[in-house]
């Protein structure tokens, strides 16, 4: 990628990647790029991608994420000219690899939000942009012929319905993939195993293609780091690199910005109100939460409670009860093992009589 | 020992009915003890076999052998007085063979092949120099894990009308591992007193990493839920997945409705059928049932079947379409008769696994191969033990030492089984995985355009 001064305007080249809607960033781009871009293009995605974590925190399902995922994409990445969106996508991600690669906890966060772009945005796409996509990433398995998949017919549409969906949203492209490729599939059923061989139908195939695409960016982000290290930063001292240097520091928590209605508490006044406004045993309760990140059962109920009845919504609650208690248990912990008495709280969870 | 003594002088005193005093000297007492086991290592435990199985044919001469690969395996010896000696590796079958007769181990335990032998692991710098490389992918099934369901035994106990849990779930699990997942060498072996163990042998299995295993464990394991859950097992969906309804079909229905509904009387008496009308959460149901079963009519055939046959009727009469009720009667079959799994066992490369032909200390059985196709005629209770071999020993029914010595006695079934059934195959498709792959990096080496 080439970074020009303001004056020039950007000349529009090819990227190269095939399909024009969902690139796969195997390679910097042959570009050239205004520096204000440079900037602006990586606000934006990174607007798209914390809004991504924000989604993830707060516990949405997969078919709420992938409307958020919509809906962000729409609102940050388009541009007046149809042409340049690719561009801007690909620019955009690479000047944020940039930003990204430069230690452990960034290049972690990096590669689980662009992931999970990546997976949402391949699911939005047509069955034939996923196809051609598919094909892109040369991973070494074949659709099944027809012959093969008469005889396994009724045991695919077997599998098809015990997951609970219907027949007629099943697809009749499968790929035949050594069972020890796709354990996600294997671990929940969800295909047909013969002789050591799954069945994947097309609309799963995004659990390969997105393992595939997380390690070749994780791979990749290893290499920009050195290259950064080694080269890139000191070069661009004057120019780039107090841009990327500014970009990684910015706020990456939740956006608490909206105030909500009087009546009902937001995250972004509870310290406040808790010191002000909390009866003595919630804010020793609070207080030992934010000294402890954890909180044994009864504290958990009562503080949750008393917060629900002081007009915390539960995404709010999920998100708050998150931030604390990732920092001790960890977030995967948290989702497994807290996250439902918090739901149960607020009626989400349990018979529900 | 005191009877060891009275044993000898009785046979120095025997004049007349000499056959029947050696008969009653060569009695000994069944269960476990120490110097029966030290005699049992020194004349029974094959440990030639055993180290051409963890060899995995790599004590063979052929170039693409690796003579290291015996002995990065980790063996562990559990001793007396709670004594447990860990990452045991040795390098031949005469180092395996002295360590054992020297230490006389209660338990032997077999974990992974690292990636350097275990008994040198600290002399070796650096982190993540001693990793596991390669173990065989195995079960561990416990009847104890059936308690809940189960009234003629608990805890350790095991009979004739429980132990039939175990043979379905070899069979549902032999099936699944062969036909699904692809897998050919595989060998199951009684634990000694209340389970079976598995071991996958083949050479992708012994590759898989935790992750696969545990997506492998998974497919495997149906009930979710803890003590607060009404119903372990729930199927939604409108069909089964085809290795669940295979299993169902084909063993687990027939099992149920033909055998273990009566063994256990699981309808004749109110406490147990409770249990069952817990797990069909419709009311109008339960109590439909209830109310027709209170009235205590003793019917002319087996009360389970009868009512089981009421409860079937009423939950696939197809009056309710509610979709909780759909697969209710699968589900009580499931939750009865699938096979209980030890998930942390089959999860991780480096978890250990006791070695066949070991003596359980508790009930001195010897730990031996069952053969998956003949399960049903397994019988625990019948399995050589200690005392039996000990005694066949003292009537001379070992014959000269050597590959057929033990033909004669109660363990040789087990012997021989083990070499043709698995053993024999295994080393076969070693030997010949062991030629093409090296036969393949030959070629390689020679592609010049290769680098």
């Amino acid at each position: 990628m080439e970074i020009v001064g303001s004056r020039r305007k950007s000349s529009l080249s090819s990227a190269g990647d095939a399909f024009p809607t969902l690139p796969l960033y195997r390679s910097a781009p042959v570009l050239e790029v205004r520096l204000e871009d440079f900037e602006l293009y990586a606000i934006h995605r990174l607007r798209v991608l914390k809004g991504i974590s924000d989604g993830l925190s707060r516990g949405k399902k997969p078919n709420e994420m992938e409307n958020l995922i919509k809906d962000l994409w729409k609102v940050n990445m388009m541009h007046s000219e149809a042409a340049e969106v690719i561009n801007k996508d690909i620019i955009s991600h690479f000047v944020l690899r940039l930003v990204y690669c430069r230690e452990e906890e960034l290049r972690r966060w990096f590669l689980s939000m662009e992931t999970t772009l990546f997976r949402y945005r391949f699911q939005l796409e047509t069955p034939e942009a996923q196809r051609a996509l598919l094909a892109e990433f040369d991973l070494p398995y074949k659709a099944i012929n027809n012959a093969e998949y008469e005889t396994v017919k009724d045991k695919l549409n077997q599998v098809v319905r015990s997951t609970g969906q219907s027949l007629s949203s099943a697809d009749t492209v499968y790929y035949k993939v050594p069972f020890e490729q796709v354990p996600e599939l294997v671990a929940t059923r969800r295909v047909y195993i013969l002789k050591g061989y799954a069945y994947v139908a097309m609309n799963q195939v995004n659990s390969l293609l997105v393992t595939q695409y997380r390690s070749n960016l994780s791979k990749a982000l290893v290499l920009t780091n050195r290259k950064w290290t080694s080269m890139i930063r000191e070069q661009e001292k004057d120019r780039l690199t107090p841009i990327v240097e500014a970009l990684s520091v910015s706020y990456l928590g939740p956006d608490y910005s909206q105030s909500k209605e009087y009546g009902e508490i937001s995250l972004k006044d509870i310290d406040q109100v808790a010191k002000k406004s909390f009866p003595l045993c919630m804010r020793h309760l609070f207080g030992k939460l934010k000294e402890d990140h954890h909180l044994k059962h009864g504290g958990r109920m009562q503080l949750g409670l008393f917060l629900k009845g002081v007009g915390l919504n539960l995404d709010d609650a999920l998100a708050f009860w998150k931030a604390e208690f990732s920092r001790k248990v960890g977030a995967e912990r948290f989702d497994k093992e807290y996250a439902y008495g918090i739901r149960h709280n607020y009626g989400k969870e349990g018979k529900r009589t | 020992m005191v009877r060891e003594e009275a044993e000898n002088m009785n046979t120095d005193m025997a004049i007349d009915g000499v056959e029947t005093d050696r008969k009653r000297n060569h009695e000994i007492p069944d269960g476990f003890n120490p110097n029966y086991l030290k005699i049992y290592y020194g004349r029974f435990f094959p440990y030639g076999d055993m180290h051409k199985w963890m060899s995995y044919g790599n004590d063979g001469k052929h170039p693409g052998c690796d003579q290291s690969y015996f002995g990065r395996r980790e063996f562990s010896f559990s001793l007396d007085k709670d004594i447990y000696l860990r990452y045991q590796s040795f390098n031949n079958a005469a180092e395996l063979e002295n360590s054992i007769k020297e230490k006389c181990p209660f338990k032997i335990d077999i974990g992974a092949v690292y990636s350097v032998d275990p008994a040198n692991r600290n002399a070796y710098s650096g982190a993540n120099v001693f990793t596991p490389v390669e173990k065989e992918l195995v079960f561990d099934i416990d009847i104890s894990d059936y308690d809940d369901v189960r009234f003629c035994c608990s805890g350790a106990d095991v009979c004739s009308d429980c132990w039939p849990l175990m043979t379905v779930a070899i069979k549902v699990i032999d099936t699944a591992l062969r036909d699904d997942f692809g897998f050919n060498h595989i060998l199951w072996v009684y634990s000694g007193r209340r389970g079976v163990h598995c071991w996958v042998c083949d050479g992708k299995a012994r590759r898989l990493n935790n992750e696969q295993r545990s997506a492998i464990t998974e497919y495997l394991h149906v009930r979710k839920g803890n003590e607060n859950s009404l119903k372990k097992v729930s199927l939604v969906g409108h069909s089964l997945h085809p290795f669940l309804g295979r299993s169902y079909a084909e063993v687990l229905k027939d099992f149920f409705e033909g055998t273990y509904i009566s063994s256990q009387n699981l309808f004749s008496d109110e406490e147990r059928y409770e249990k069952i009308l817990k797990m069909i959460p419709d009311e109008s149901i339960t109590s439909e049932l209830r109310g027709k079963w209170q009235d205590n009519k003793r019917p002319r055939d087996d009360i389970n079947i009868v009512r089981w046959g009421h409860l079937k009727h009423v939950l696939q009469s197809g009056k309710h379409k509610v979709p909780s009720i759909r697969r209710c009667v699968e589900e009580i079959v499931l939750t009865f008769t699938y096979p209980r799994l030890d998930l942390e066992v089959s999860k991780h490369m480096n978890h250990l696994l006791k070695a066949p032909f070991c003596v359980h200390p508790g009930t001195g059985r010897v730990c031996v191969p069952i053969d998956p196709e003949q399960c049903e005629q397994f019988d625990p209770l019948t399995v050589p033990t200690l005392s039996k071999l000990l005694e066949e020993l003292n009537m001379g029914a070992l014959g000269p030492p050597g590959d057929e010595e033990l033909e004669n006695t109660s363990l040789g079934k087990s012997i021989k089984f083990f070499r043709s059934s698995f053993l024999h195959p295994l080393l076969k498709s070693c030997k010949e995985e062991i030629e093409s792959s090296y036969a393949s990096k030959i070629q390689r080496s020679k592609n010049p355009l290769n680098w």
